[in-house]
């Protein structure tokens, strides 16, 4: 199998992290040579962050580039625009449809870009879902990335059980069935 | 079949000081090394681990466990081997009893750090001998090399990685704990006493023993040739091996796992059998300078740079001369890092912005403070230095000139390299005013322990080192503890301790908000009340949003309840909508 590209970008904070655990113990599952690349340290608080991960039959390099992603997860709209270039020719863009002003924009040096979603739609193949809010229906805010998972989960190559048994090693045991019932909303929200 | 996991190269790291039987690990967090540290506790039965107030405290500890007769290694980020370079270029000359690693994180791309140093340039300078490797399975399984090639050739050896490698995943094989015996410590002031008399015979042994591993070298197991196309060879280690088989499939390589001493003859051999010779190594010419040095022509930083970290794509254009068609990137605000909301620095940064103050800063999260809106923090160097940096500036001009000026630097800092700082500054007859913004926490790093939150690495209880005794024991009359939210004291306190004619010290007691994990309080904004007056917004939290209308937004997922906003409101247009549990 070719390399498959995966990028998930967003706000430090938002829990790519714990993402990225999840898709490295997928792509363990099933059977793949692995590579993910983080961002630790500084960019965590608050700032513009992206994790790679990279599968298939043997991956060397450890990061994705621009024009090689299979898939991009965006936890949010403005990191969606930022990185929408490092998709390939019918790549899927996954978007949290969902704000988060970076500080240029909250002392007003900048403006958040408006219509980022229809501007994107124009050159990419784009799924939206406003997964705080759904998540806020779920009596959690903070689950909204296993949403976001959960309509990834379509454009990848594992079963949902596969995501399950991930999802239960990875999370904490106290929040597992709101993860997985988050997961269960993304999976079948755009199918 | 071993069973295959997925680490994180700094995991792969503690596994691989598990295997090879390591003792004892010290350390001071810096990214990208931390998560080493907090790794090797899942094996404290076997491996005793410890945070260190810094990294020469951290390394002169590993010196002497080695000294002892185990395997003992220490771990920090690049800058941290500057503060560690005193027990490093001696130890140097003392060499090892077990086995002595010195893992040394670089920062190419500068993701979190004030400079981007390469460490091989410092062993070089040492003559220490360097191993690098290029993924997480090398990584445990090189690291396991370092200390057999250490006690072999009695040198103690640096292990470098930068923070792709560190921070990147991959498949480890695991292997069993190999735990080699306790050599005996044998008295032998002669190796162990660097006095002139020893230590100039100490020199002449270890540049043997330098050309010894240099010719070990070119036989070296984890230096690897791997003949393809002669048409293009390749000389390169470490992460940037990945990026040459990805870009360029076809070519010869010379892979490195030891970066120094080189191996010559290899070299050599490797630069007669291929028509054109390139070098790729992130960050300084180190490779290229002794090959070049040797009349080998090859081509290195003529086309590749001296900044940043490489890619594959950077390759095929430069070596390949490839033009990859690719799309601009939209333009989009850029989203630096910010203090968290309900940051206790903020609310300390906001009264001193009111007060029109400057501040010499130092090493952590509230760096942040540099920034607009806040934009306090005049000076950041270096770990420890803003107090002395204050102090210099007092000394420059006198007293009246640093009255609107403070020191600001966090707790664990402050037990890193400041307690010195402060102690000149009260022997050498100061008159500045210290912040120690104490958050019990070592924050930008991720929330390690220190000797002042009361907890070791492994978890147990601890004498809790109390700063505000410490500072009077030095000497400073002033200390005075006050809680960051509370700005109106604040305000008050910072006036008088800066008009004072001695040092004052003042502490603003808060806990980093991410580290109290209790349900927080709520706000919520009453656009009926607002007067739109903006005062809400000044301390710039990433919570709030300034709608059109001009009346304020609070997002309730990221709001912790900290109270700043509502503090600031006059009109009363910021309410309470949850309390915290």
């Amino acid at each position: 199998m070719a390399v498959k590209n995966i990028m998930i970008v967003g706000v430090g904070g938002q829990g790519t992290l714990l993402t990225s655990r999840i898709l490295g113990g997928l792509t363990i599952a099933g059977g793949y040579d692995v590579k993910l690349s983080e961002v630790h340290g500084m960019a965590q608080r608050g700032g513009s962050v992206v994790t790679f991960v990279r599968y298939g039959e043997k991956v060397a390099e450890p990061i994705v580039e621009e024009g090689q992603a299979d898939v991009i997860i965006a936890f949010e709209r403005l990191e969606a625009l930022r990185y929408a270039h490092f998709l390939k020719k019918d790549g899927v863009l996954i978007v949290n449809d969902w704000r988060i002003d970076p500080m240029p924009v909250v002392i007003g040096t900048a403006q958040y870009p408006e219509h980022i979603l229809e501007t994107l739609e124009q050159g990419h193949r784009v799924y939206r879902v406003n997964a705080t809010e759904e998540s806020r229906k779920l009596g959690n805010p903070r689950v909204f990335n296993l949403i976001v998972l959960g309509v990834a989960a379509q454009h990848m190559d594992f079963t949902k059980e596969q995501w399950y048994e991930v999802i239960e090693k990875t999370v904490p045991p106290r929040t597992i069935e709101i993860n997985k019932k988050a997961f269960d909303v993304g999976y079948t929200l755009l199918s | 079949m071993a069973e295959k996991v997925i680490m994180l190269g700094n995991e792969a790291i503690a596994r691989g000081a598990y295997e090879a039987g390591v003792k004892v690990s010290s350390a001071y967090p810096g990214t990208p090394s931390t998560e080493i540290s907090e790794y090797l506790v899942q094996y404290k039965e076997e491996v005793y681990e410890e945070w260190a107030p810094n990294e020469k405290v951290a390394a002169e500890v590993a010196v002497g466990a080695s000294l002892a007769g185990v395997r003992a290694m220490a771990c920090m980020k690049h800058v941290g081997l500057n503060v560690a370079a005193d027990p490093l270029y001696s130890v140097s000359y003392m060499g090892v009893n077990g086995g002595l690693v010195f893992v040394v994180a670089d920062d190419p791309g500068l993701y979190s750090s004030q400079n981007e140093q390469d460490t091989r340039m410092v062993a070089r300078a040492a003559q220490i001998p360097v191993i690098e490797p290029s993924d997480s399975a090398e990584a445990k399984e090189f690291f396991k090399t370092a200390f057999a090639l250490s006690e072999e050739f009695d040198r103690p050896f640096i292990f470098r990685t930068t923070t792709r490698l560190a921070h990147s995943q991959g498949l480890v094989e695991l292997c069993e704990r190999v735990e080699p015996e306790d050599k005996p410590y044998v008295k032998d002031i002669r190796r162990t006493v660097m006095m002139p008399v020893n230590a100039k015979q100490r020199h002449i042994e270890i540049e043997q023993r330098g050309l010894e591993l240099a010719e070990a070298a070119n036989t070296l197991p984890i230096n690897t040739v791997e003949m393809r196309d002669s048409k293009i060879g390749v000389i390169t280690s470490g992460i940037p091996y990945q990026y040459v088989r990805e870009a360029l499939p076809d070519a010869s390589v010379l892979k490195l796992g030891m970066v120094n001493p080189l191996p010559r003859k290899m070299i050599e051999a490797f630069a007669s059998k291929v028509e054109t010779l390139y070098i790729v190594e992130e960050l300084d010419p180190v490779i290229e300078e002794q090959v070049k040095s040797w009349g080998i022509p090859a081509i290195g930083k003529e086309i590749l740079t001296i900044q940043g970290e490489y890619s594959a794509n950077m390759l095929r254009r430069a070596i390949l001369g490839e033009t990859l068609e690719l799309k601009a990137p939209a333009e989009a605000p850029q989203r630096p890092p910010i203090l968290c909301p309900g940051c206790p620095h903020r609310s300390v940064y906001y009264v001193l912005n009111k007060l029109k103050m400057h501040a010499a800063g130092d090493i952590g999260c509230y760096t942040l403070g540099a920034v607009p809106p806040l934009s306090v923090v005049d000076t950041t160097m270096c770990m420890g230095s803003s107090i002395s940096t204050l102090h210099g500036m007092e000394k420059a001009k006198g007293k009246a000139y640093v009255k609107n000026w403070v020191a600001v630097i966090g707790d664990s800092t402050f037990l890193h390299t400041g307690v010195n700082s402060l102690m000149n500054m009260v022997y050498n007859q100061a008159t500045g005013t210290v912040m120690i913004l104490d958050n019990s926490t070592t924050g930008m790093t991720g929330h390690q322990d220190h000797a002042a939150t009361g907890k070791t690495l492994q978890g147990d209880p601890a004498y809790a080192i109390d700063i505000p005794a410490l500072c009077r024991a030095m000497g400073v009359k002033n200390v005075v503890t006050v809680n960051a939210f509370d700005t109106a004291l604040l305000e008050k306190t910072i006036k008088e301790e800066t008009a004072k004619e001695e040092v004052s010290v003042i502490i603003t007691k808060s806990p980093c908000v991410l580290l109290d994990k209790s349900k927080k309080p709520l706000y919520k904004a009453l656009p009926d009340q607002c007067k739109k007056c903006g005062m809400c917004m000044k301390p710039g939290c990433p919570a709030m949003t300034k709608l059109e209308d001009g009346t304020i937004r609070i997002d309730d997922t990221m709001c912790t309840g900290c109270g700043l906003c509502a503090d600031l409101c006059k009109f009363g247009a910021i309410e309470l909508a949850k309390a915290g549990e």
